[in-house]
């Protein structure tokens, strides 16, 4: 619970005393390079994979001939953008991202990077975590419609080679009874979840003391912490919108 | 000048600095000394703002510094360079980046210009042809002479430096010890240095302020601190044998 105050005071701090808008736009383009540059291709496999087993799977499971084939890949279509691609990748995206930002920043304050940035006079939390933030918030929900193309695709993939379904039928499966707002739900978590892990992993970051062993604690705690708000979150989320 | 007054800080009940008070001059290296632990690295950050004092101002040339509104601090700030111990460079950056991180963020200099006084102040502190290497590729002792020409670059007024030879060997530190002299004399800097090195102390040490848990004992210059006739700071001064042989004259 003190943990929690102290968070919602690191976020205030976020937004008070800023630098210039130049300063922070160089920053997040920066830092959305970084992010888009070290998740993408663990995106692309995880969720092409995911595709495919989901394919595989449902056809398992769907033993009866009274159900046409091409229900499969409404299934696929419909876990991926409801589940799996918002919320599996934001447990990835907390790993690898997360993990990094939270090791980063710890870092910063052991080897006294931040005191430098606070003698300067600078705002060192606004500085280093704004951006970060951001450009979570920018590249998560991006990455976010990567992964669910890339899903459908190994499903695709999967399901045709393998003879479970024709390409035909497959494609029928994916329009057949499509609602729009699944899409808009998905965008909302990923927003919602690249929020949650940017903040709290660099607030993990942000408040380390000690020395390295310090700074690998910090980084496990911060995936657990975004992990667990991040599946909160999606209960929640999915109580209220859906 | 920097004055300080009563300044006293505490950690969760434990009283760290008791209530010291001083005064640093323009133009000198004046030393903060003690063991380790007796609260030298919390004084130095109460001063320059990072840790805030229970109770006690810092003034800088006269202007109450630790309860200025933001414009003063900022504007004092400016003002400020420090080395830190661990030398602190950022290491996502390169040298000349490093350098002239404080330029970019506290001036409006053309770039040409920042490229400038950047290449002087590395120049000056011996480093030439190093401006693209990473700042977690060079040695330990080529770290603090980039912490030290990110430290002059905006030509302070103040100079802090936390244990500036922490880590090298005694000839590189003569070196950083010298430098650091030398800049504070040549730029009428006032400079503070905190160390437990005992060659700085007698090295560059004008004006010393010994603390012993918590406490200030002594003040004065490295002429007298030999025979300052305080028990403490015999005890850190004559450390190994050749010390004592030569108190014994
Ligand atoms: N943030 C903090 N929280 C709690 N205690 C602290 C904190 N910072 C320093 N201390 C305590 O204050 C005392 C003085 O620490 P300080 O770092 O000033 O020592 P020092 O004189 O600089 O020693 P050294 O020469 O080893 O650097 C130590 O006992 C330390 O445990
Ligand atoms: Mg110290």
């Amino acid at each position: 619970m003190k943990e929690f105050g102290r968070y919602l005071l690191f976020l205030q701090s976020l937004v008070v005393r800023r630098e210039t808008f130049i300063t922070y736009y160089r920053l997040v383009i920066e830092e959305c390079m970084q992010i888009g540059v070290k998740s993408i291709s663990l995106f692309v496999l995880v969720s092409t994979f995911m595709g495919a087993v989901t394919t595989v799977q449902t056809a398992f499971n769907l033993v009866t001939p009274l159900v046409a084939r091409y229900v499969i890949a409404q299934v696929v279509r419909e876990m991926t953008v409801l589940e799996l691609a918002p919320t599996i990748m934001a447990i990835i995206f907390a790993g690898k991202i997360g993990s990094s930002m939270a090791g980063g920043i710890g870092t910063m304050r052991i080897t006294e990077q931040i005191d430098a940035l606070e003698v300067m006079g600078i705002n060192s939390s606004s500085y280093l975590v704004l951006p970060k933030i951001i450009a979570s918030m920018i590249m998560y929900p991006m990455l976010v419609i990567f992964a669910g193309v890339c899903s459908i695709f190994g499903g695709y993939l999967v399901g045709t080679l393998t003879g479970i379904l024709t390409p035909t039928e497959f494609i029928q499966g994916l329009r057949s009874l499509f609602n729009e707002f699944t899409i808009t739900f998905a965008l909302i978590k990923s927003f919602v979840f690249a929020f949650l892990i940017g903040s709290i992993s660099c607030f993990k970051g942000y408040y380390t003391q000690g020395g390295a062993l310090e700074v690998g604690i910090a980084s496990t705690e911060a995936v657990t912490s975004s992990v667990i708000a991040v599946l909160l979150a999606d209960y929640f989320l999915a109580n209220l919108l859906l | 000048m920097i004055k300080i007054k009563n300044i006293s800080k505490s950690f969760n009940g434990k009283s760290v600095l008791h209530s010291i008070s001083g005064e640093f001059d323009k133009g000198k290296t004046n030393l903060i000394i003690g063991a380790s632990g007796t609260g030298k690295s919390v004084l130095l950050k109460c001063i320059v703002g990072l840790s805030q004092p229970d109770t006690g101002n810092a003034f800088y040339d006269l202007r109450n510094f630790t309860e200025a509104d933001k414009e003063v601090k900022s504007e004092i700030r400016r003002e400020i360079g420090m080395l830190f111990q661990g030398s602190a460079l950022f290491d996502s950056k390169n040298v000349e980046e490093n350098v002239m991180f404080p330029l970019n963020v506290l001036t409006k200099m053309p770039p040409d210009e920042k490229l400038d006084r950047v290449n002087f102040c590395l120049k000056r502190v011996g480093l030439e042809n190093v401006n693209k290497k990473m700042a977690s590729e060079i040695s330990g002792g080529m770290k603090k002479r980039v912490g030290i020409a990110r430290a002059i670059v905006n030509n302070p007024n103040y100079l802090f430096c936390d244990e500036p030879n922490s880590g090298l060997d005694p000839q590189t530190s003569i070196l950083i010890d010298e430098l650091i002299h030398e800049i504070t004399h040549e730029f009428n800097i006032t400079t503070l240095v905190v160390t437990h090195d005992m060659n700085s102390v007698l090295g560059i040490g004008e004006k010393i302020m010994f603390l012993y848990k918590g406490d200030k004992l002594w003040e004065g210059s490295n002429d007298d601190i030999t025979h300052s006739g305080v028990k403490e700071l015999d005890d850190f001064v004559f450390i190994n044998k050749v010390m004592k042989g030569l108190k014994g004259k």
